[in-house]
C-alpha cells in the first residue's frame, strides 16, 4: 500500500489568510462581551453590600475604568456588527419563490439593534 | 504591464515509492492567454514530465475532480485562468486537509465515508404514487442552491475546522443534508438528526465562512449549516413546549 502523507495544520493557520484573521478577530472580540458580563456580575455582587459597592463605584469612576469601557464598547460594537452582517445567511425569508434580499434582513437587524439599544439608553439615563 | 513570455509552475511533488519527503518542482512553459491551470498541467504531463500525477475529467467545472491549491487558494483548475494571476509564477499544491497519495492526488476516503451518513436521498413520508413527483418553482427554489454541489472538496480545504479536527462532518455533507431537509418531498429530517446534530456535526462549525467563498457552484455550505443549527434548535425547543402532534 502507498504511504500517504499527512499534513497537519500549523498553529499559525489563522495568519495565512485575511479572512481567517478576520474570523479570529470576530471570535476574540467576544471576550470583550464576556468581560462586560463579568463586570455586571461584580456589580450585582457589590450591590448587596454598601462597602463593596463603594469600592465598585470608585473603580467605575476611575480613568482606567473609563478607558476599559471605551475599549469594550468598541470591541462589542465590532462583534455585534459582524454578527448582524451574517444574519442574512441564517434568516432566510421567502416571498413566494423569491428570497428576500440579504441587505434588507441585515438592515432590519441593525435597525432593531439600534432601536433597542437606544431605548435602553433612554431608560437608564432619563 | 505587458504580456509575460513564460509562466513558471511550481508543482508539489510527492513520490512515496522513491522519495521520503515532498518537494516542489519547477516547470517553465510559454504563456498562453487562453489556458486554464489544468491545460498547463496536461501540457506538462504530455510534453515535459509524464510522471506527474493529478486528477481531472470533464474540463468544464462539472465533475469536481481537478480541485487543487493554486497560489494557496482551493480552486477548480479547469476554470482557473493563468491570466488571472499577476505573477509569472503559479504554485500548485494538492488540496490541503487531505492526505496526499501522490503529487497532486489526495485521498478523499474520509468524505466518501461521511457522505451516506446524512442519508442524502429523498425519504418520503409515504411511498409516492406512479408518475412524476412534481414540485412548484417556489418549492424547488428553497433547496436548489444546496443541490448544486459537485463534491470537489474545495470547501473542506477552505475549512480550518476540518483541518484541525478531521472528525468534523464537514461543509459539503451538511449542505447536502439541508438540501434534502428543505425538499418538500422529503420527510427524513429526523433520520438525519443523529449525524447532523452530533458534536462532529453542525455544532462544530464556528462559521468561518470560507467554504462558501471558495465554492465554484455557489452552494453556500456555511449558510446551510447555520440554517441547520436554527432548524434543529427550534425543533429541540418545540419538544419542550408543544404537544407531539404539533412539533413537525
Amino acid at each position: 500500500m502507498t504511504r500517504e502523507l499527512e499534513r497537519p495544520l500549523p498553529r499559525s493557520w489563522w495568519l495565512r489568510k485575511a479572512a481567517y484573521f478576520q474570523f479570529m478577530m470576530r471570535e476574540l472580540t467576544s471576550l470583550a462581551v464576556l468581560a462586560y458580563a463579568a463586570l455586571m456580575i461584580w456589580a450585582l455582587w457589590a450591590a448587596a453590600d454598601t462597602g463593596s459597592y463603594s469600592a465598585f463605584h470608585d473603580f467605575l469612576t476611575s480613568p482606567l475604568s473609563v478607558w476599559l469601557h471605551i475599549l469594550v464598547w468598541v470591541l462589542a460594537f465590532f462583534h455585534t456588527g459582524t454578527w448582524i452582517a451574517l444574519t442574512p445567511t441564517v434568516l432566510v425569508v421567502w416571498r413566494g419563490d423569491q428570497r428576500l434580499e440579504s441587505d434588507v434582513i441585515a438592515a432590519a437587524n441593525a435597525f432593531l439593534f439600534l432601536t433597542i439599544s437606544g431605548a435602553l439608553f433612554w431608560l437608564v439615563l432619563r | 504591464m505587458g504580456v509575460p513570455e513564460k509562466t513558471v509552475f511550481e508543482v508539489y511533488r510527492y513520490l512515496p515509492d522513491s522519495e521520503a519527503e515532498p518537494r516542489f518542482q519547477s516547470y517553465e512553459i510559454g504563456y498562453r492567454d487562453n489556458w486554464v491551470v489544468l491545460d498547463a498541467l496536461n501540457h506538462i504531463k504530455a510534453s515535459i514530465d509524464p510522471s506527474l500525477s493529478f486528477r481531472w475529467s470533464c474540463r468544464m467545472g462539472v465533475c469536481g475532480s481537478c480541485g487543487m491549491m493554486v497560489n494557496g487558494e482551493p480552486k477548480l483548475t479547469c476554470e482557473t485562468f493563468i491570466r488571472d494571476y499577476d505573477t509569472d509564477t503559479v504554485k500548485i499544491e494538492p488540496l490541503i486537509h487531505f492526505p496526499v497519495v501522490r503529487d497532486l492526488v489526495v485521498n478523499m476516503e474520509d468524505f466518501m465515508e461521511k457522505l451516506p451518513t446524512v442519508s442524502p436521498w429523498l425519504i418520503p413520508a409515504e411511498e409516492p404514487g406512479p408518475g412524476e413527483y412534481r414540485q412548484t418553482p417556489a418549492e424547488v427554489a428553497h433547496y436548489k442552491r444546496f443541490s448544486m454541489c459537485i463534491n470537489c472538496m474545495l470547501c473542506y480545504s477552505a475549512c480550518p475546522v476540518y483541518g484541525l479536527d478531521p472528525s468534523f462532518t464537514g461543509p459539503a455533507v451538511l449542505a447536502l443534508a439541508e438540501r434534502y431537509n428543505l425538499d418538500s418531498r422529503d420527510d427524513g429530517k429526523g433520520q438525519r438528526a443523529g449525524t447532523v446534530t452530533a458534536h462532529e456535526g453542525i455544532w462544530e462549525c464556528t462559521y468561518v465562512g470560507e467554504c462558501t467563498q471558495v465554492c465554484p457552484k455557489g452552494v453556500d455550505p456555511a449558510g446551510a449549516i447555520q440554517m441547520l443549527k436554527l432548524s434543529y434548535a427550534l425543533d429541540w425547543a418545540k419538544s419542550f413546549v408543544m404537544p407531539k402532534t404539533a412539533r413537525s
